[in-house]
């Protein structure tokens, strides 16, 4: 084996025995790894310190309102297509703190001053950094800039990974997010049986696999990776047509099929929660019993919760019909025009962890076949 | 749309748009049964001094222990030493803890957010003003900004309404408003003992006017209902849709278009609005709960 000076957008191949290495490096380098991990016979992402703390060997079989490991069979560590959670947990926090405010003689603000870890993320799918491109349009906006998501966007490295084993409801392809990662990475990497092909997309991902042993990538190698990927785009569970969004979701928002969704539907936010792109928070404030120290505390929020749209006098949503209706007509139609995207990459959560079972690929098929009727 | 900005006084300072400022009540003015004006003043005179609104924007206000509610500025942005005026109904959990404050008191101000009413577009227009209720409040500083540049207008009719005469906001200000030009057209929902004026809901006061369409524009803001009525008396009477102009309500927590609870089909209304041409708004605004 031998090491040169790569360039950007070089490939590499890295032993799988030296991946070790690179997740030291990251430490080294001041940043936090986090990755997938089995726990509680699903996927978290949690803090990772070597290969083996990945789910290795494992695949997920993921339908509507199901999801299963399943151990065994391979030798692969990227294999298992996530389960509910998502990378946004580390950008948009579930609860961020924004400040406190004390009372001794008069009421002061404290900034909520504390920086953020330095995340480097490990196994972001195509899906995954798409999904953040998307949050960065919302939160990094030019006129608004986010200070939380700003914090640790900036701040944060990203391992990609070539998507080769989508699930069931995967339709990555359909929204051309995946399966192959389309840049935005600092490594990116495809798992093959007996090694890992590495593009290196930044000088920051150069420095970490700098002490690596590693060779450059053969034609054998690398065609081995097209082909693969070639493969996971035809073995997509679920498809969706854009032909005629957005248009065919805004210009029709007293169809029936609206009532019919809105029967199956428990509007119990699970959707929202696991959605990479969510972005919709409140502000909630906690306060000592003698109102002298408080502190405001952003969540997560869901355009499911009838909170959501009260304003004095009730709330502007009141069925679930009208929040279905808005949750689907914002990802798939008036985000469009907000953000020139999609709200979705694709990624299956909301099919796989609604109770339920709805999949807003059906639903938009519906919509579409009651407009032909 | 009216295009919208980070207000100047952020400009170097995004890291503070979650972060109030403190302001001090200077004075509360009671002005009916359950609403009264509180003017405020940043307690950091260089904050006071760079801070600016225009018509028809709001402040969110913050008070420690309850959170943070959206209030339109009710005062004249270039008058009254630049004290802010904000009209508050004192309805939910953080308008109601409001009411506690006395003169010196301390509330936290983030703002100001929003467009605003469209003041230059409709120069040289006859301007009708519906609004209704609380709806008034983000009207006043319209009308303070056509009472200053009166020359600048055509006929302006205001047609204001409550539920019931208790509930009139600002009485005494309507003779001025007349005395300066404005045709100042006051209905209550129910009289009671002491009225003698008009009984009626805002739209149907349209019925008694002649407009002259190709000339007018119309700016309202109230209950959401009376909006919807105000906009049909409008187009029926061959107004454009792109002169009539709609400030509506929802919930808020951010005042910028980050926390997504504003919106109403593509626009967040505390950033693309809360003054929307109803063009604009028209695709969704029929749409029942949308």
């Amino acid at each position: 084996m031998h090491n040169k000076v790569l360039n950007i957008n070089s490939s590499i191949t890295l032993p799988k025995s030296e991946f070790d290495i690179l997740l030291a490096s990251l430490r080294e380098l001041g940043y936090q790894t986090v990755g997938p991990r089995v726990r509680d016979e699903s996927i978290v992402y949690v803090e990772v310190e070597k290969l083996d703390d990945l789910p290795h060997g494992y695949t997920s079989e993921q339908g509507p309102a199901s999801f299963r490991l399943i151990s065994g069979g391979h030798n692969r560590y990227f294999d298992a297509i996530p389960g509910a959670q998502s990378w946004k947990q580390f950008l948009f926090p579930p609860r961020a703190h924004i400040f406190s405010a004390d009372k001794i003689e008069r009421w002061t603000i404290q900034p909520n001053e504390e920086k953020p870890p330095r995340y480097a993320l490990i196994g972001v799918r195509g899906c995954e950094l798409a999904a953040i491109e998307i949050q960065d349009r919302a939160f990094l906006r030019t006129d608004f800039h986010d200070p939380v998501y700003r914090a640790r966007r900036e701040r944060l490295f990203i391992l990609a990974v070539n998507c080769l084993h989508p699930a069931g409801t995967c339709f990555c392809a359909s929204m051309e997010t995946g399966p192959r990662v389309r840049g935005g990475y600092d490594l990116c990497l495809t798992e093959l049986d007996d090694v890992f092909l590495v593009e290196i997309g930044s000088e920051l991902g150069r420095d970490a696999v700098s002490r690596c042993q590693y060779e450059s990538a053969s034609g054998f190698v690398q065609s081995a990776a097209e082909k693969g990927l070639e493969r996971a785009a035809n073995e997509m569970g679920r498809t969706l047509l854009l032909d005629d969004l957005p248009s065919l979701l805004t210009d029709n928002l007293e169809l029936e099929h609206w009532n019919e969704v809105a029967k199956r539907c428990l509007s119990c936010a699970n959707c929202t929660q696991v959605c990479p792109t969510c972005f919709c928070w409140d502000a909630v404030d906690h306060t000592d019993l003698l109102a002298r120290n408080t502190s405001r505390e952003r969540v997560w929020d869901s355009c499911f919760n009838p909170q959501y749209s009260y304003v004095f006098g009730g709330t502007t949503r009141s069925n679930i019909k009208s929040r279905y209706r808005q949750w689907l007509t914002h990802k798939l139609g008036t985000w469009k025009e907000q953000y020139d995207t999609y709200g979705c990459t694709g990624c299956g959560r909301c099919i796989t962890w609604c109770p339920e079972g709805i999949d807003l690929t059906e639903e938009v098929a519906a919509l579409r076949e009651e407009i032909k009727a | 749309m009216i295009a919208t900005n980070i207000a100047p006084h952020y400009a170097g300072h995004e890291d503070r748009l979650l972060q109030p400022d403190w302001a001090e009540v200077v004075k509360v003015i009671q002005e009916a049964e359950g609403v009264s004006t509180f003017w405020l003043r940043f307690t950091d005179p260089e904050i006071q001094k760079r801070y600016h609104f225009a018509p028809g924007q709001f402040n969110m206000l913050y008070l420690p222990g309850y959170g943070e509610a959206a209030i339109s500025m009710s005062s004249n942005p270039e008058t009254m030493d630049r004290l802010l005026g904000h009209t508050i109904r004192h309805v939910g959990n953080v308008t109601k803890g409001i009411t506690r404050l006395k003169v010196g008191d301390v509330v936290g101000i983030r703002g100001p957010f929003g467009n605003s009413w469209p003041m230059e577009e409709i120069k040289g227009r006859d301007v009708i003003i519906a609004s209704g209720g609380i709806g008034l409040a983000p009207l006043r500083p319209a009308i303070y900004h056509i009472l200053h540049n009166r020359e600048k207008y055509g006929k302006v009719l205001l047609i204001y309404g409550a539920r019931t005469p208790k509930d009139l906001l600002y009485p005494n200000e309507y003779e001025t408003w007349r005395a300066a030009g404005i045709d100042v057209q006051i209905t209550v929902d129910r009289a009671d003992e002491t009225w003698d004026g008009q009984v009626g809901v805002v739209p149907m006061l349209f019925y008694r006017f002649r407009i002259e369409a190709q000339k007018s524009a119309v700016l309202t803001c109230g209950p959401e209902i009376m909006i919807r009525f105000v906009i049909y008396e409008g187009l029926a009477r061959r107004i454009p849709a792109e002169r009539i102009y709609v400030s509506l309500e929802r919930n808020m927590k951010c005042g910028q278009g980050s926390c997504g609870h504003c919106q109403i089909g593509s626009y967040f209304i505390c950033k693309d609005g809360p003054v929307f041409r109803f063009d604009a708004l028209e695709k969704y605004f029929n749409v029942e709960e949308y």
